[in-house]
């Protein structure tokens, strides 16, 4: 971290001194998340979400690799290992649907944590690095959670399998063998879901080693905070121990709760029954739709029925990537001075009154049933989506006149209880 | 700068060119819906029931077992039901849930076929049930099943509450839900028929049921508790076994859910109250 | 731990010592409670490791031994491990309790290791005591060893006719399960 009044590491005892000569580790944590961090004073509940996208990545692989040790990915008796997971292993069934309604914990999380970034501008100078290892995360999450929900060989893991590897066959010439190639045949089998199960243990490590980078990013510039005002002094900040450590165990408690109201209440409120209808190979089940957190993109996907010079499913499948893709582009389409969106009239409109509602819609849409007025309603969202990021964004950055900022950190959080002097008041941070 | 322009205009442009394509797609299918309206009102959905709402004792945060229930449904499944339906993931030795002893274990596996291999021969023959063997199918295999059953194989029920929409009433509904097709029905849908070898009944999704009404007569199966077996007494108390058979471990859950909520609260407040503490001096004063 | 951070903030110091104590009494209790709340999810962690609840249920097996005849050994199976069954012929008997069982690495007698009246029947578990290796001697025509019992292989234990270790680094005698007659030809082990 480059601001001179952070903490140095002071080793205090013999042990700890000839630690830090050999291998720093204690120095190397007091860095990034002890004292040694400065982080700016006025950070509202939005930035916890990190700390909990990183506490539920850690909960995935540990309850992940129990249930490896208990579970077989052969399609013979994948699904009656899952169910010997829930009936006969101690506590099975609670490492089960921890794992299962902790990959949406994990979304949950990290959906506030990318929204929490589009508002505030995350992506912008000096932090783009950040943004584009973000999105590679959320990228390594997809196909972590996809191949996950494929293992327990219930009727919607095989369909969805089925689907989502159909969608490489929309390629033009090579997407066929593509998909044949994926699968390790003509449908989902034995070799599908062996390569999934074992994609789907290597993946979670890659990602964590994403997020260790992620986080390396994070402490060069620091983090961003409400106002979007860049640290200027000692005053602007408070070391990341005790003040965001006692926050963030806070926020946790917070989160845990609902987790597990979930986990032990409601444990397959956001499942779909027929997952515990075995894979048939010759039954499609009525309505196939993915787990909540895919609805979005299942809905762009869906949203593309009639060709247009390209034949309707390699335009849902080029649209579905490349309202993922296009995340990457943000740092530079958005190129307004000015980070959060408290400061910014015209962007804030557009967030809370476009993007927001086009989200709930595409939510809603891609849970629903392919019928009017369903499609209808995700082709107007669809539009909205792609206007926003790659024609709004662009524009008003270049002709809004944003609002007057305040000078520092520390101004905006000391005239909180005020009307605006400078700027609009921020929320304080706590 | 003229080069940062352009990068937005071409962003731009592929940004129109989606929103150019997906309106179109919706010009199309508005045009449909215009010409053609929503698409017409079907039977099933205008004639489909949501499941009933019936009383179960182990629903709600701190639901019980209701071992009586669970036993007389046990008798239902056993007598009705396994003519057709296996109940493939449950063993003899998880009967214990239902308040029956290691005795009456033993001896009720015992009174059931299981398959075996001749010991001397190694041929397939059947043999009396051990606690660790696993509720018998009623047919070998698939191809069987569908034989049996006019091509409709009768689904494993070891799962079927938690793999249909509220499934235990769904359960519940369906057994007792069998009905001539209403009058109404056939005024709106005049083609409706209820085709050779299907059944009539409001809570199955497409409203024609390849299974025949099992419950069929208050006392088809006589209870050891002494309780009447009407049919929507048969039907709650098979479909309370099968929320049962769906998953062993319901009560526990619920009852380890407890003092993990109770406890999180207790820390969460505690921790609430720490960082408090911690951040009271930093925190902007009104003398600033 | 937070309370060490205290006293280094550039905002004014909490002074009073009531409020020092009041703040790190909070920082501990919530500390341990946080603390209490990781052990307690360490023990479904560790308890997912012990047998499922099939395994234990699947740890009795029912042996008919009609058909073993004098001098011969079968092999069945108890908790997926193999078990031996041998009906001892009377000079083995003999053999067997000419040796003072005290003079043994693993004092016990035959009519310790046998059911009452089932002299002949000696049910073990054919899992040799060193290092788990299945030992010979049960099938017809394999080494049973120097002593005319059972023979490890793998490390060179040699059993007697009781299944009682008397040459080689296994510790104790061939383990009699708990079993018993559940008729005169049947045998219930576990």
């Amino acid at each position: 971290m480059s601001f001179p009044w952070a903490r140095q590491y002071q080793p205090a005892t013999g042990l700890t001194k000839w630690l830090d000569e050999k291998l720093p580790v204690p120095r190397l944590v007091y860095n990034a998340v002890g004292a040694g961090y400065p982080v700016p004073r006025n950070l509202s509940y939005f930035w916890n979400f990190g700390v909990l996208a990183g506490f539920f990545l850690t909960l995935q692989i540990v309850t992940g690799i129990v249930l490896a040790m208990h579970y077989a990915a052969n399609a013979q008796v994948a699904f009656a290992t899952t169910e010997h997971i829930m009936r006969d292993i101690n506590w099975g069934w609670l490492m089960r649907y921890a794992h299962a309604n902790g990959a949406s914990f994990f979304f949950i999380v990290v959906y506030i944590h990318i929204f929490r970034g589009l508002y505030y501008s995350s992506y912008k100078a000096p932090r783009e690095m950040i943004w584009l290892l973000g999105v590679v995360i959320f990228l390594l999450m997809m196909a972590t959670a996809f191949m996950g929900y494929v293992l327990p060989w219930g009727q919607m893991s095989f369909w969805g399998a089925k689907v989502i590897t159909g969608l490489f066959g929309a390629i033009p010439l090579v997407g066929e063998p593509i998909q044949v190639w994926l699968l390790g045949g003509f449908a989902p089998d034995n070799a599908a879901l062996n390569r999934f199960f074992s994609l789907h243990f290597l993946l979670p490590f890659v990602t964590l080693g994403v997020v260790i980078m992620h986080i390396w990013a994070l402490h060069i510039p620091g983090s961003s905070n409400p106002t979007g005002v860049e640290v200027k002094s000692e005053s602007d900040t408070v070391p990341f121990h005790p003040y965001y450590t006692a926050k963030d165990g806070f926020g946790l408690g917070i989160a845990l709760i609902g987790y597990f109201a979930l986990v032990f209440f409601l444990p397959n409120y956001l499942g779909h029954p027929d997952n515990y209808i075995e894979a048939n190979p010759l039954s499609t089940p009525a309505h196939i739709v993915p787990e909540w957190y895919f609805w979005p993109f299942y809905a762009i996907l869906r949203a593309f029925t009639s060709d247009f010079i390209l034949p309707a499913k390699l335009w849902g499948v080029i649209a579905m990537f490349a309202s993922i893709l296009l995340w990457f582009f943000l740092p530079w389409l958005d190129k307004s001075p000015v980070r959060s969106g408290h400061y910014r009239p015209l962007f804030r409109k557009f967030f809370w009154f476009g993007l927001i509602p086009t989200m709930a819609v595409l939510f809603y849409c891609g849970g629903a049933p392919a019928e009017e007025p369903y499609v209808m309603l995700s082709q107007i969202a669809t539009a909205y989506y792609f206007l926003h990021f790659l024609v709004i964004l662009p524009i008003v950055s270049q002709i809004e006149t944003p609002e007057p900022l305040p000078y520092s950190i520390t101004e905006a959080v000391l005239h909180s209880d005020k009307k605006p002097v400078l700027g609009e008041n921020t929320a304080p941070a706590v | 700068m003229s080069k940062l322009i352009s990068a937005r205009l071409i962003a731009i442009l592929v940004g129109l060119g989606f929103v150019v394509v997906v309106l179109s797609a919706f010009v199309s299918g508005a045009y449909t819906v215009a010409t053609e309206g929503m698409g017409e009102e079907t039977a099933e959905h205008e004639f489909h029931k949501h499941p009933n709402d019936y009383p179960f004792a182990f629903e709600g945060p701190f639901g019980r077992w209701d071992v009586a229930q669970l036993q007389r449904g046990l008798t239902v499944y056993e007598q009705v039901c396994s003519a057709c339906h296996s109940l493939k993931y449950v063993a003899f030795r998880n009967l214990e849930g239902l308040g029956y002893n290691e005795a009456q274990i033993k001896a009720y596996a015992a009174s059931q076929t299981v398959p075996g291999i001749d010991p001397r021969t190694g041929e397939q023959t059947t043999r009396p049930g051990l606690p660790t063997d696993y509720f018998p199918s009623p047919y070998p295999n698939a191809v069987a099943a569908a034989a049996a059953n006019n091509n409709a194989i009768p689904p494993d029920l070891s799962l079927i509450t938690k793999a249909r929409h509220d499934g235990v009433n769904y359960v519940a509904s369906l057994l007792s839900g069998y009905q001539e097709v209403p009058a109404e029905l056939q005024r709106e849908f005049p083609d409706f028929t209820v085709p050779p070898g299907l059944h009539y009944n409001p809570y199955f999704p497409n409203l024609n049921l390849a299974m025949a009404p099992p419950l069929t007569a208050t006392g088809q199966v006589t209870y050891d508790d002494g309780t009447e077996a009407t049919i929507p007494q048969m039907a709650q108390d098979v479909a309370a076994f099968l929320a049962w058979t769906a998953e062993p471990t319901l009560v526990q859950r619920k009852q380890t859910g407890w003092p993990v909520l109770l406890f999180l609260v207790f820390a969460t407040v505690l921790a609430y109250m720490s960082k408090k503490q911690i951040w009271a001096a930093v925190k902007p004063k009104k003398r600033d | 731990m937070a309370d060490t951070t205290a006293t280094m903030e550039n905002s004014p110091k909490i002074e009073k010592d009531e409020g020092v104590r009041r703040r790190d009494f909070l920082d501990v209790a919530a500390l341990s409670a946080a603390g209490i709340g990781g052990l307690a999810v360490v023990y479904p962690l560790i308890s997912q490791m012990a047998p499922s609840k099939d395994v234990l249920a699947a740890s009795t097996t029912e042996v008919d031994v009609s058909a073993i005849e004098v001098g011969q050994a079968i092999k069945a199976v108890f908790r997926k491990q193999p078990l031996f069954v041998r009906r001892l012929t009377p000079a083995e008997i003999a053999a067997a309790q000419a040796v003072p069982a005290g003079s043994l690495r693993d004092p016990q007698t035959l009519e310790e290791r046998t059911k009452e009246g089932h002299l002949d029947m000696l049910v073990t578990m054919g899992v040799c005591t060193h290092l788990g290796c299945v030992p010979l001697g049960a099938a017809e025509g394999e080494n049973k060893g120097e002593f005319g019992g059972y023979f490890c292989p793998c490390h060179g234990s040699h059993y007697d006719t009781a299944a009682r270790i008397r040459k080689g680094p296994a510790p104790s005698n061939l383990e009699v399960p708990d079993y018993e007659f559940t008729s005169d030809t049947v045998i219930q082990v576990g």
